[in-house]
């Protein structure tokens, strides 16, 4: 016989469920890269569960990238076995990951992998991990970004983690998803809308416009104590907060003196500086990675269009000049080429601007894009858009071909922002 | 919040005042007002700052001062002739008034940018924030904020829909 609080606690409990499975992020592929790697990820070997979990984010991690093309691989293989390079060839696998979880010492397990080159038959490196058994996702990410980076040559992305605002009936939440969707984290409910989430450069705090108090506020937040402080909350509306790149300083979007006009202030909201004057609107700043430019949306030349000025002050200098609507300019992390968002007979699509040949590119076929934001080693681009009157959010590979749709089962999904490298 | 924190705070120091019996803090012989209603040191009457504004913010709720939106054209920021008497109305109540304070929150249809949206709603309550002033509205009597796009009062994507987003709503004390 259960009792009444067994009962009350047993319904609570899938009730908690029911609401963090409708949070989840779906990931949909829907584009693929042209040139996918076909890779074999064998099942490691030892403590079957934790081996079997490990491998499966690895997969799931390569494959959502668009880039690789996964190649049946059979039974579980150790990192330490001799490996057969003409089956593996024969199985059309140009590269194969092999690897094993022992246990280890206070309930402990130890994970290793190695990479092999099937082609060249040689091994490519591999590593440990002493881990928990619940950091079996953390390891299998940190394998992907290893495999990732040997084989193509930048840092892959699968550690990091994205930030999102969820609107369900009347809610609005601020959530911190891994970058695969799981472990979705709420670091803010309101009742009033959130927007604009942006990463500090050490991933620790996030900036936001929050409108609890009936008018745009700009707080920073930090994510693993909670801790929110005022940054910027001048008479009039205060939004648009972008981090300087060491992580000091934030230029923000205030009414204070009328129009919506650019300023910076520490991050601790102390010292504000105005950084550019116009008649019009300035607004949606963002730091080029070098720190030396500050890219903006303005109307003074009659539409919206994108600009940059010297960060320390200096002649604005426009960058935009196609169309009636370029807007939300998002430098990629080399900084040399500008994501945004453009209106093309009246849908608003993402495009993409190498900087040095002012070559444009649309990299979408939707009409509502919008907030642009990249994946730290630049290879994909995140943004929001809508489908069937929802909001989800949905992923462009900068070259435009692999493409990924992320939703909630229930609600609204929207200004996602992608997160730094973590510092492992 | 913070003013009735400071008025508690001030009735609080006039009954600490009360207590004392030291020397009378500002120079000159004391005086002694014979004819003054004996005062019981025990009792407060609470004040609040809505009860002082009550009676005038109860006149926003009636008639013309009831009417707080004010709608604009597809990219327009000009406050059409057809609102001009309603405006008047607000400005007369906020200089006959000036204890009460008004929050202007401008917004903008969904299409396009958030942050561009919340800066075009700005100009909206702008715009009516500099018509107040000129009628007389003193500038720190009113806020003039944007909600953007984020608080549509309809959700459809249709024209109908966005002219009703396209507004600025007037907010007096109490009501922000």
């Amino acid at each position: 016989m259960m009792t009444f609080l067994a009962r009350a606690v047993l319904a609570l409990a899938v009730f908690a469920l029911s609401l963090a499975a409708r949070a989840q992020l779906t990931i949909e592929i829907t584009g693929a890269g042209a040139n996918r790697i076909p890779i074999a990820i064998a099942d490691f070997a030892g403590e079957p569960g934790v081996a079997r979990a490990v491998a499966m984010v690895v997969r799931a991690d390569l494959e959502r990238s668009g880039l690789f093309k996964l190649v049946e691989a059979g039974a579980p293989l150790a990192e330490n076995t001799a490996v057969n390079f003409a089956d593996w060839k024969a199985r059309g696998a140009d590269a194969l990951v092999v690897g094993s979880v022992q246990p280890a010492a206070n309930g402990r397990f130890e994970v290793r992998f190695r990479l092999h080159d099937v082609q060249k038959q040689a091994s490519l490196g591999g590593l440990a991990y002493v881990m928990t058994a619940q950091q079996g996702r953390t390891t299998g990410h940190r394998i992907a970004d290893y495999v990732y980076e040997k084989l193509l040559g930048e840092p892959g992305i699968f550690s990091t983690r994205i930030a999102y605002v969820v609107k369900s009936a009347g809610r609005f939440e601020l959530q911190i998803a891994d970058a695969d969707g799981m472990n979705p984290q709420t670091a803010l409910v309101s009742k009033e809308p959130i927007i604009s989430p942006a990463w500090s450069p050490d991933g620790s705090r996030l900036a936001y416009v929050s409108f609890e108090s009936k008018k745009p506020v700009v707080y920073v937040h930090s994510l693993a104590s909670g801790n929110r402080h005022v940054a910027a909350n001048f008479k009039g509306s205060n939004s648009a907060p972008a981090w300087s790149p060491d992580g000091r300083r934030l230029a923000v979007v205030l009414t204070k003196d009328g129009a919506s006009q650019l300023y910076s202030v520490n991050a601790d909201g102390s010292g504000v500086v105005r950084l550019a004057s116009s008649s019009g609107i300035d607004t949606e700043p963002f730091f080029s990675p070098d720190g030396q430019f500050i890219y903006f949306t303005s109307d003074r030349g009659g539409s919206p269009q994108a600009y940059r000025v010297p960060a320390g002050g200096g002649d604005a200098q426009r960058i935009t000049f196609e169309g009636s609507y370029n807007v939300t300019p998002r430098l990629s992390p080399d900084g040399k080429s500008m994501a945004f968002v453009t209106r093309n007979g009246g849908r608003f699509q993402l495009a993409l601007m190498d900087l040095a040949t002012r070559q444009t590119q649309i990299l979408t076929d939707s009409d509502k894009d919008e907030s642009p934001s990249f994946a730290p080693n630049g290879r994909m681009i995140l943004y929001a858009s809508e489908i069937g009157g929802r909001g989800v959010l949905a992923a462009v590979s900068s070259d435009g071909r692999v493409k990924q749709k992320l939703s909630v089962q229930a609600g609204d999904v929207r200004e996602p922002a992608w997160g730094p490298f973590p510092k492992h | 919040m913070r003013k009735q924190l400071m008025i508690v705070l001030g009735v609080a120091a006039l009954i600490a005042g009360c207590g004392t019996t030291g020397e009378p803090e500002q120079s000159g012989a004391p005086v002694e007002d014979r004819d003054a209603k004996r005062v019981d040191g025990t009792q407060v009457k609470p004040v609040t700052t809505d009860d002082q504004l009550g009676s005038a913010l109860a006149a926003t709720r009636q008639g013309v001062l009831a009417k707080r939106s004010v709608f604009f054209d597809y990219d327009s920021y000009v406050i059409k002739d057809e609102y001009k008497s309603l405006v008047e109305a607000h400005a007369k109540f906020l200089v006959a008034n000036p204890k009460v304070k008004m929050l202007i929150q401008g917004n903008a249809d969904e299409r396009g940018s958030r942050e561009y949206n919340l800066a075009l709603g700005q100009k909206r309550a702008e715009a009516l924030r500099k018509m107040l002033a000129l009628l007389g509205a003193r500038e720190d009597q009113i806020e003039a904020v944007s909600l953007g796009e984020e608080k549509p009062r309809c959700s459809e994507s249709n024209e109908a829909c966005w002219s009703q987003n396209r507004r600025d709503d007037m907010l007096y004390t109490g009501e922000f």
